[in-house]
């Protein structure tokens, strides 16, 4: 046979049918569901009166639209608790039900923390949900990637999805990454790199010494944001790293099958000589902690840069959306970033939500006290993320020095709940997109690692964590 | 979903590079339960000023773009987030085509599944296109845009028009192949019990 790519063998082994005009049935091993964009798929099933064929490949959980405090007292927002209610009504109902986590359970959390927290997502699955940052699965060497609600619809009733084969894009990292540089430094800097379109219509696996380095954490922040590239899927080849963290896990296999799973697992590996459609080598040996200027993740630089010159573009169109991006973030042509003073600091999210972000931040905060006037919410992925952080310690430190200690959800990653900027204020957040509005109404976001999210909350302005690491 | 016809309607130029699903349809009218609606939001914040009245300045606000059937887009369209709510705002509003050099893949999916035609055209056809004063004609058979006597081809998924052209219940079309999937289910239950 001839060597196959990771995503090559992944793709093939979920072939049902192949069809005539270049797309394939493609089998669906998991499925998970949340409230913001599954009640139109269950109202579809419904009317149609199709049951969901296989409810125990699906896990539900509300994560989007949900408060971050005071949970007891119930949702406020009358939509969002509609949608919430909806969603428990749709996954109890004749036909529909599937597991389900509820909102008070310590296992809630974001489906993108939560999936690999129960093992439900593992190597070698297809796995798909109605979000973008699906792709985060792919660390596992999972194909994964985010649907569409018709698609969520199509998945429920059939357990399959009709889907085009995708490119081959590989970036192979080498060297050792700096202190206080990680895996969203150097996914920031790829996406800088081939922009927001570079992996439009590709799978990206990421490859090389410094991938296989991190640990499943850092995997998992790479391919969370391989769609901000533009590639739906991320992909990390599964390793002793990978199987050390599903072991034991409640929704992994036990005994025999463990055994069996992990000789597959082992097979998925790309093949010595299987072809890219494109590669890109890089280096991290000398990568500075990054941080996005504009209003797109491509926009970004290390800590140490200043904003680009608007005349400098290469044409008068890329001049003109420079200057745009830089008045919108209320940003001078060539001001060094580092002057820049934020009001709100975001530490949460399926990019960084995770206990080793916590830990990151809390190595930053501990001994010291957030800048006056600086809002800074740590928003735990999950209720499991949260216990064990507790347990650490580490919401002592986030409280002693005047952070904000949250109930898990996506909160003001897209402020869908109460969690939002408001007009003008600059947050140093270690979510995903830095779009216009993103996380308020003329909020100016900047993405950045947590270690240099805690920075910019202690000195009030974006910084440098280098200069806050013992 | 109803096939898409042959359609000769106008065109309204947004040609900003990137433009991601947030600026479409901003997160605070995700929570709604219907499909239907979301037009009144389609480009919020670009539309409507602070006091909630409309932008003057906004592409859709003005004459004659306010009867569009037709946005003529950037590169990257559509990229960001996976919410269908996007192409339920756009054809709510009444667009029936996004015509831009390229698309991010998720909003091309969702916005075949939805009966809206992203056609993707040569840079080029699309400045020819935002140029031309008057009427296009957007013919999926043909796979062509008519302006005048200006014709200009544009690229479609080979499954997205077929499914568009037949307005196919894609579901339905899968459930007759239930055969094959039990199939793999049986097979997948033998090699990987652990599933």
């Amino acid at each position: 046979m001839n060597p196959r790519t990771l995503y090559d063998k992944l793709w093939e082994s979920h072939v049902v049918e192949e069809r005539a005009d270049g797309t394939s049935l493609l089998y669906i091993d998991r499925h998970l569901v949340h409230e913001v964009t599954s009640p139109q798929a269950f109202e579809g099933l419904r009317m149609a009166g199709r049951p969901v064929r296989r409810p125990q490949a699906v896990l539900a959980v509300a994560d989007h639209n949900i408060p971050t405090r005071d949970r007891a007292l119930g949702i406020t927002e009358p939509t969002c608790r509609a949608q919430v209610e909806a969603l428990e009504e749709n996954v109890h109902a004749e036909g529909t039900a599937v597991p389900y986590i509820p909102l008070l359970d310590d296992r809630q959390g974001i489906v993108h923390i939560i999936g690999p927290e129960q093992g439900f997502t593992l190597p070698g699955v297809t796995l798909v949900c109605g979000d973008s940052h699906t792709s985060t699965h792919g660390a596992f060497g999972a194909l994964a990637f985010g649907i569409g609600t018709t698609e969520v619809e199509h998945v429920l009733a059939t357990q399959t999805l009709v889907q085009k084969r995708a490119r081959n894009f590989r970036i192979n990292v080498t060297g050792a990454f700096p202190k206080g540089v990680g895996a969203k430094d150097l996914v920031l800097h790829i996406i800088g790199l081939i922009g927001t379109a570079g992996g439009t219509g590709c799978a990206l696996e990421f490859a090389g010494e410094a991938v296989r380095g991190l640990s499943m954490e850092g995997r998992m922040t790479l391919c969370n944001m391989a769609i901000e590239a533009g590639a739906r899927a991320g992909l990390v080849a599964p390793d002793e790293t990978t199987f050390a963290y599903v072991k034991g896990r409640p929704m992994a296999p036990k005994g025999r099958d463990w055994d069996l799973a992990e000789a597959a697992w082992r097979r998925l590996p790309t093949d010595a000589g299987a072809h890219f459609h494109r590669e890109l080598d890089l280096d991290v040996s000398n990568l500075e902690p990054q941080v996005t200027w504009g209003t797109n993740p491509e926009s970004e630089t290390g800590i140490t840069g200043h904003a680009p010159d608007p005349a400098g573009a290469a044409s008068p169109e890329a001049a003109a959306q420079m200057q745009a991006a830089l008045d919108y973030m209320g940003i001078k042509a060539g001001q060094p970033l580092t002057e820049l003073a934020v009001d709100v600091v975001f530490i949460g999210s399926c990019t960084n939500g995770r206990l080793e972000d916590l830990v990151e931040a809390a190595a930053v905060f501990k001994g010291r006290k957030v800048a006056p006037g600086v809002e800074a919410l740590v928003v735990p992925g999950s209720g499991l993320v949260k216990l064990a952080a507790e347990k650490m310690g580490l919401d002592r430190i986030f409280l002693e020095a005047g952070c904000q200690w949250r109930e898990p959800g996506c909160s003001m990653c897209l402020g869908m709940n109460e969690d939002r900027l408001k007009p003008l204020q600059r947050s140093a957040s270690t979510s995903n997109r830095n779009f216009e509005g993103r996380q308020g109404r003329l909020g100016r976001t900047h993405l950045v690692s947590p270690g240099m999210a805690a920075a910019a909350a202690v000195a009030g302005h974006l910084a440098d964590v280098r200069d806050y690491l013992r | 979903m109803q096939p898409f016809q042959t359609f000769t309607g106008l065109a309204a130029p947004l040609l900003q590079e990137n433009l991601n699903t947030d600026l479409i349809i901003p997160k605070q009218f995700l929570t709604t339960l219907l499909r239907s609606g979301l037009g009144k939001h389609l480009f919020q914040d670009m539309r409507y000023r602070e006091d909630g009245s409309d932008n003057p300045d906004f592409i859709l606000n003005r004459e004659p773009y306010r009867h569009a059937t037709i946005l003529l887009g950037g590169p990257n369209f559509g990229c960001g987030s996976s919410r269908e709510h996007a192409p339920w705002a756009i054809l709510d509003w009444g667009l029936k085509a996004i015509v831009a050099p390229s698309f991010a893949d998720i909003f091309t999916t969702n916005s075949y599944k939805n009966g809206l035609l992203p056609a993707v055209v040569s840079p080029a056809s699309l400045a020819a296109l935002a140029a031309y004063e008057g009427e296009l004609t957007v013919d999926l058979l043909s796979q062509e845009i008519r302006a005048g006597q200006e014709r200009h081809p544009f690229k479609t998924e080979p499954w997205g028009r077929t499914m568009l052209l037949e307005g196919l219940d894609e579901i339905q079309q899968t459930l007759t192949h239930l055969e094959a999937i039990e199939a793999f289910e049986a097979g997948r239950a033998k090699d990987s019990p652990w599933l």
